[in-house]
């Protein structure tokens, strides 16, 4: 009952950004495939094609032997393909069994058999073992059980293939256990499983093979039993990990003063009385789990979220600042981890994206557009932003010279401390080495960087410490020259 | 292991292709404008007068000043409904107080000058006010000016005691030059039109804050974390179109000398068209103010012309007026 996969010669484009390159590859059914590769690497385009969400450019892909061409995720699901996507597709507002039978209902008479629909939501939630009465409301769902309320929806169609893109990433230790062993399930009855996930112990636990993607092409592919996850990493880097991080300098000791010092700041809801500082040419590093309160507490300290603090200082000097606009004013601001939702204007030109966090200094009181430009030729330059017109769209830049547009956009007031939220996300390993460089000749330069990343590797390599938060409280700081994965990850879940 | 890719130089940008497409874009309706002026011409010879075209613009600079103000607005990604009731209220306040000091002794023209200012006085209050309940209030701007439509004519209405307000004569007198004089013979409202248009589009194009307007209206969350003091601009915004009705009551007054519950009614509607129709999209971003001048003018154009040549029933003009702004609308919906 499960299906076979093959990918042949498939390519993906959006506008001039080529995100698949000749991909090749066969699954056989009944398997459980871990896919691999940094974000950015292809994996969930790869996915979406399969599932039906995206059309390739070119390409073919067969499925049993047979080319196939979805024209939308319907119709991959009536072939048995379904992709839990990483952001829930669930309404909130409807139930859990009319949102297992949302496009799907079932009609006695023409009217909805709501009746029908219960008993046998029942007994998908029975199956993946969800005790939550299918009449309720996907809002008061906590999120564990949303994802389990999605595995009911895919069992609802009769999933062949699932396709479960970082199942695990807002999970406990609990949750994972009991999804783990829900895959085995499936599996068990013939379901061919596709596993995205940057956690490679995971991956190594539950995954019959491996497959690597990096920059959009097909890597390598191995039995999980055969290779070891330092192998997996290398793989997916592309290179040995110690390239790709600058050496670390030395914090120059003599300073008077912490760049940046915050005592008990609190954010109602997320954070709990978190007190650090950051001394001038350091690195921070902020590791944590999803939720545990990263991103809320610099949104608090910049004035975007209600916040109660003793005391914030900027070179011994005490702070009072509202709201962005007061921090940049003194010398700190914030590259959001939402480029596109918080990062950068889309449709507005590289030339007001740029200048906009710095806008007073062009204009007198006029704007001068001649200034923003030559600002501009100067920030492609030295940023190294690829692109064939300075005329174009943000929109129309590939992920990483976004992100370099970002950067350079938040740089643009020449702040004393800058604030960094997933600086390398959705960023080609090229471009990740070059902002990682970048990083640190800011540091070099006197300025406090604090670097929120997901990435343990990125904290491990870049950072000279690294703060660890859990459940909104800042649980230690620790030296990054001896720090291991495992060490962080301990502290994270709060397993050590 | 595989080499690491080095070609990660980009073809060049697509966006040199699209540039005389998105040029002609903005140049549409100008050329609906141009289109219909000639239509004109043929069909009726008074059209293409001098006195004519005057005609046209003076009643367009009512609609035209409030719709600079509303250019704003809309860009910044907001709404006002509010604005003809608004405009009804300042014309009968207006009128009151003007009375007032004429009685209590003022000289007409000193009467008249602090009856103007106080028409600009009583639109920027009422901006701040929307600006201030859709800011700090964070309500919808669509159901604040809904409010406040209701409120200002039920005013006015309250204030007329459910007739008319007319200005005393020899007030009227002093008045009437600013809506009836004319300078170059061009009349006056004409040339407020010409310098609001004006001073709109250098403030919009050629200043941080205009800048700051479209970036909100493109992204607010974006602008937000990029340190621009959104709910100023907000707030700026509600207030510059307060002054700018204002303004446009202020011109409007002096034609007929009285303001009645039937003042300004449905104004919100043509300048809110007139926007739409000069190529800025309704949620806001991006948008243009010499769009907007051309779209309110041609807005009154279609009017004119349908009064002047018999090709529709004049019960049908603001049919045919709706017919234009879901075209243009049509035109315009692959633009993002």
């Amino acid at each position: 009952m499960s299906i076979a996969v093959e990918f042949s010669n498939i390519t993906k484009a959006f506008g001039p950004v080529r995100v698949l390159r000749e991909v090749n590859l066969a699954l056989v059914r009944g398997r459980v495939y871990g896919l691999l590769g940094e974000n950015g690497a292809g994996k969930s385009t790869l996915m979406k094609i399969l599932a039906g969400y995206e059309v390739p450019s070119s390409g073919e892909l067969r499925i049993d032997g047979h080319t196939t061409s979805f024209q939308g995720p319907r119709q991959a699901e009536a072939a048995g393909i379904v992709m839990i996507h990483q952001e829930f597709n669930l309404a909130e507002d409807l139930t859990i069994a009319q949102n297992i039978f949302l496009g799907h209902e079932v009609r006695r008479h023409g009217l909805l058999d709501d009746q029908a629909m219960r008993a046998k939501t029942a007994e998908l939630l029975k199956q993946v073992g969800l005790a939550a009465p299918p009449d309720i409301k996907i809002r008061h769902l906590i999120v564990a059980e949303k994802q389990l309320v999605e595995i009911a929806k895919a069992l609802a169609r009769q999933a062949r293939l699932l396709v479960m893109d970082e199942p695990t990433a807002t999970l406990t230790p609990g949750e994972t256990e009991r999804l783990f062993k829900l895959i085995g399930q499936l599996n068990a009855q013939g379901v061919t499983i596709i596993y995205i996930s940057h956690r490679l112990d995971e991956v190594e636990r539950i995954t019959h093979e491996i497959v690597v993607m990096r920059d959009g092409r097909f890597v390598a592919r191995e039995e999980t039993r055969h290779i070891s996850r330092r192998h997996m990493a290398n793989l997916m880097v592309g290179r040995e990990l110690s390239d790709l991080f600058p050496p670390k300098q030395l914090v120059a000791l003599g300073a008077k003063h912490p760049v940046l010092r915050v005592e008990k700041l609190s954010v109602r809801g997320w954070v709990t009385e978190a007190s650090f500082e950051v001394r001038p040419g350091e690195i921070l590093g902020f590791a944590g789990l999803v939720g545990a309160g990263r991103t809320e507490l610099f949104e608090g300290l910049l004035g975007l979220r209600e916040h109660q603090a003793e005391r914030v200082e900027l070179d011994g000097h005490p702070m009072h600042w509202q709201s962005p606009r007061g921090a940049a004013d003194e010398g700190l601001t914030y590259l959001s981890e939402d480029r596109k939702g918080k990062g950068l204007h889309m449709d507005f030109g590289l030339r007001e994206n740029l200048t906009l966090m710095a806008l007073k200094r062009y204009a007198s009181p006029w704007l001068r557009p001649e200034a923003e430009a030559s600002a501009l030729r100067t920030a492609v330059q030295s940023f190294g932003i690829r692109t064939g017109s300075l005329h174009i769209r943000a929109s129309a830049l590939s992920g990483g010279n976004q992100q370099k547009l970002a950067l350079a956009k938040v740089l643009h007031p020449d702040p004393r401390v800058l604030i960094l939220d997933e600086p390398t996300r959705g960023v080609d390993v090229g471009a990740k080495r070059d902002i990682y460089f970048l990083i640190q000749k800011l540091a070099g330069e006197g300025r406090g960087i604090v670097v929120i990343s997901s990435e343990l590797i990125e904290l491990i390599g870049l950072c000279h410490r690294v703060a660890v938060m859990r459940a909104g409280r800042l649980q230690t700081i620790l030296d990054a020259s001896h720090l291991t994965e495992e060490e962080l990850i301990a502290h994270a879940t709060g397993t050590n | 292991m595989p080499p690491e890719p080095t070609e990660n130089v980009r073809p060049p940008s697509a966006g040199g292709n699209a540039a005389p497409w998105r040029r002609l874009h903005g140049a549409g309706p100008i050329l609906g404008l141009v289109i219909l002026c000639t239509l004109g011409t043929l069909l009726n010879h008074d059209f293409a007068t001098f006195d004519n075209a005057m005609n046209v613009l003076t009643r367009t600079a009512f609609i035209g000043i409030i719709a600079v103000g509303m250019c704003f607005v809309i860009i910044s990604g907001g709404i006002d409904l509010s604005v003809g009731s608004m405009a009804a209220l300042i014309a009968g306040c207006v009128i009151l107080l003007m009375n007032k000091l004429g009685n209590v002794g003022f000289s007409p023209v000193a009467a008249v000058g602090l009856g103007m200012l106080c028409a600009l006085l009583i639109g920027g209050s009422c901006g701040f006010l929307h600006g201030l309940c859709i800011t700090k209030g964070q309500i919808e701007p669509f159901i604040v000016t809904l409010g406040t439509l209701g409120i200002y004519r039920a005013y006015l209405t309250y204030f007329a005691d459910g007739g008319a307000l007319t200005l005393d004569n020899t007030l009227s007198d002093t008045y009437s030059p600013v809506y009836y004089a004319s300078l170059l013979h061009i009349p006056f409202p004409v040339w407020v039109f010409i310098a609001v248009a004006a001073v709109g589009g250098v403030i919009l194009n050629r200043t941080a804050y205009g800048r700051y307007v479209q970036a909100i209206g493109s992204n607010e969350q974006v602008a937000r974390y990029a340190a621009v003091n959104v709910d100023r601009v907000k707030v700026l915004t509600y207030v510059l179109l307060g002054v700018c009705v204002g303004i446009a009551t202020l011109l409007y007054v002096p034609r007929l000398g009285s303001a009645s519950p039937t003042t300004g009614l449905l104004w919100e509607l043509e300048a809110i068209a007139s926007v739409i129709v000069g190529g800025t999209v309704l949620r806001g971003g991006a948008g243009s103010i010499t769009g907007t001048v051309v779209g309110a003018i041609l807005l009154s154009v279609i009017g004119n012309l349908l009064n002047l040549t018999n090709l529709t029933s004049v019960y049908l003009n603001a049919a045919v007026q709706g017919f234009v702004i879901i075209i243009v609308a049509f035109l315009q919906r692959r633009r993002r």
